[in-house]
């Protein structure tokens, strides 16, 4: 397929306002059972409008991908068939919810509403619905890839795997950095939830890596045109300026480079984020925190532009040779 | 239930395009507006179109055969880019089976060309909607129209009548007796899309004689075969002169 940077800045940018979320509501929830130190609203209100302010991101950036930006809110209408769909519902209620959670931090709304005697109590039961929602939409959207089946090397329970390690991988190491400015003693909280679920990322997205290196592609010329002959060659596709179909669901780009940017995003999205992780947290530096974050981030745009380009669309077969 | 289809005849494809064209320009001048055209007339010209014809060869040469592969949507009884439209633009029919997409709701948001296993549908760059073949859905209930001419541009403009439309379920129309007794396939079975659509293999049509028909073992007249020496012996005319 031919990678979108739209759809490719949208699912990055969710993923990390995702995380960031996961990794607030989960150091509030640990402080109501005294595991972590609590912080002031303020905290969880200004990590809330930065998860925001990611999920915004995206959302700009998914407009880009559309025809009709205008007509955008009719994709509600088929959440009963379309993954696509869902995750367009999905959306605007988790950044409700955020917002929501955001704003009972700031204003500090208390009520002991379950009999606890602890603070936070109506945060977090606004928080909770946002995680299922964000849950929900970790799902949505990589069930829009992976429920194309004959675009066999999204079609894995993988790819749901994928998106939700790799986006709360990326979100609780943004939130680490957070912590380092502003809450000191939960970075190493969430430094080494990041530490693990990056490496978590790596194991499944090297076994999607090797399960695609091993596909087998179901169609070929031969079921394609129904020619029941091994020697199958096209000599015209009917067109010699190209066509949405040559442009669409080709990467364009040699095998090579392909090859060179899988290389890059292991590298930058996994080990070296890993170790900036550990050395900022061993020397509590703030930068190098940062700077894991920023690495990250830059590799999981070349992950996800990998992901879009190694998919194997089988309209191609109809498409190999101009004439 | 109806379900209109094309069943393409492979054996009588010529690859002229005659059925791109037709139905690029019935197509490009009906109530939706004009199918895209980038640079028609110069260099690497490009633009929307419901209908191709390909090229294949097959075989090792000096054993090949040309094949022309005429695509276009195949009106899948079970779509796969149908349940994945978002916004509901993309439906099918349920009167008579046809794929099509409402131009006013489509966000152009290209989910349903990825989930074509065909490349059936192009994106119309001018407009940003999603289009593919109608099977001439404002043709073929055009009462204005002559009766017998009430179908898709294509089939109407192929020389060699390769194309046939008609109702697939009806298990007596033109184009079920075509599938049914020259062996009607559908493309890309693996998928489960069920396309309506269907194509006539390639045939050979060879007429086998054996030697025992040119010369009938019983012949009475056998013995004056003109190929061969007259025979000495005596034949039936000798015995009844």
């Amino acid at each position: 397929m031919h990678p979108a940077f739209s759809v490719i800045f949208l699912t990055t940018l969710i993923g990390v306002g995702q995380g960031l979320f996961l990794a607030l509501f989960s150091s509030q929830a640990y402080s109501v059972v005294d595991v972590l130190p609590a912080q002031s609203g303020g905290f969880y209100a200004l990590g809330g409008l930065i998860a925001l302010i990611f999920l915004i991101g995206g959302l700009i950036a998914s407009f880009f991908h559309l025809g009709h930006p205008e007509r955008a809110w009719r994709a509600a209408a088929k959440w009963r068939t379309s993954w696509l769909s869902r995750e367009v519902i999905a959306l605007p209620l988790v950044m409700g919810s955020i917002s929501l959670y955001a704003l009972v931090n700031w204003l500090g709304l208390e009520a002991d509403i379950y009999g606890l005697g602890k603070t936070g109590q109506v945060a977090l039961s606004i928080g909770a619905l946002g995680v299922v929602a964000t849950i929900a939409l970790f799902v949505c959207t990589a069930m829009i890839y992976a429920a194309i089946k004959f675009l066999q090397e999204w079609a894995s329970p993988l790819t749901v795997v994928n998106y939700f390690l790799l986006g709360t991988a990326s979100g609780f190491g943004f939130a680490t950095a957070y912590a380092a400015v502003a809450a000191p003693a939960l970075t190493p909280f969430y430094g080494g939830w990041a530490i693990t679920l990056t490496v978590a990322g790596l194991f499944t997205r090297i076994a999607s890596l090797l399960r695609n290196a091993r596909i087998k592609q179901i169609s070929s010329v031969q079921t394609a045109i129904g020619v029941r002959h091994n020697k199958v060659r096209q000599g015209a596709m009917g067109m010699m300026g190209g066509s949405y179909n040559t442009r669409e669901y080709f990467h364009g780009r040699t095998a090579l480079f392909l090859k060179s940017v899988k290389w890059i995003f292991l590298v930058l999205t996994f080990p070296v984020p890993v170790l900036l992780l550990w050395a900022g947290l061993a020397q509590n530096s703030a930068g190098l925190l940062m700077l894991a974050v920023g690495v990250q981030y830059v590799g999981l745009l070349f992950e996800r532009w990998f992901f879009f380009a190694q998919a194997n669309h089988p309209q191609n077969l109809y498409y190999q040779v101009v004439g | 239930m109806t379900q209109l289809a094309l069943v393409i005849d492979l054996n009588v494809c010529v690859g002229c395009h005659a059925c791109v064209t037709s139905c690029k320009q019935w197509n490009t001048s009906g109530e939706a507006g004009p199918l895209f055209d980038d640079n028609p007339y110069g260099k690497d010209p490009t633009g929307t179109f419901f209908n191709r014809v390909q090229t294949y060869e097959v075989g090792t040469f000096p054993n090949t055969e040309t094949l022309h592969f005429p695509k276009s949507c195949l009106h899948c009884e079970d779509p796969p880019c149908v349940p994945v439209c978002p916004t509901g633009a993309s439906y099918k029919r349920k009167e008579d089976g046809i794929v099509l997409v409402d131009y006013d709701k489509c966000i152009g948001c290209k989910y349903c060309s990825w989930a074509c296993p065909y490349g059936a549908r192009e994106l119309d760059e001018k407009q940003q909607v999603m289009k593919k073949c109608t099977l001439c859905v404002d043709r073929i209930y055009d009462e204005t129209i002559p009766e017998d001419r009430r179908k898709p541009a294509c089939v109407i403009s192929c020389p060699t009548s390769a194309r046939l439309f008609g109702d697939v379920h009806d298990p007596e129309s033109d184009v079920s007796l075509a599938i049914r007794e020259s062996g009607g396939y559908q493309l890309m079975p693996e998928w489960g899309t069920k396309p309506a659509n269907h194509y006539l293999p390639r045939r050979k049509t060879k007429l086998r004689i054996h030697a025992d028909e040119l010369v009938r073992a019983d012949n009475p007249l056998g013995k004056e075969d003109i190929r061969h020496e007259t025979s000495k012996e005596s034949s039936l005319d000798d015995w009844l002169m």
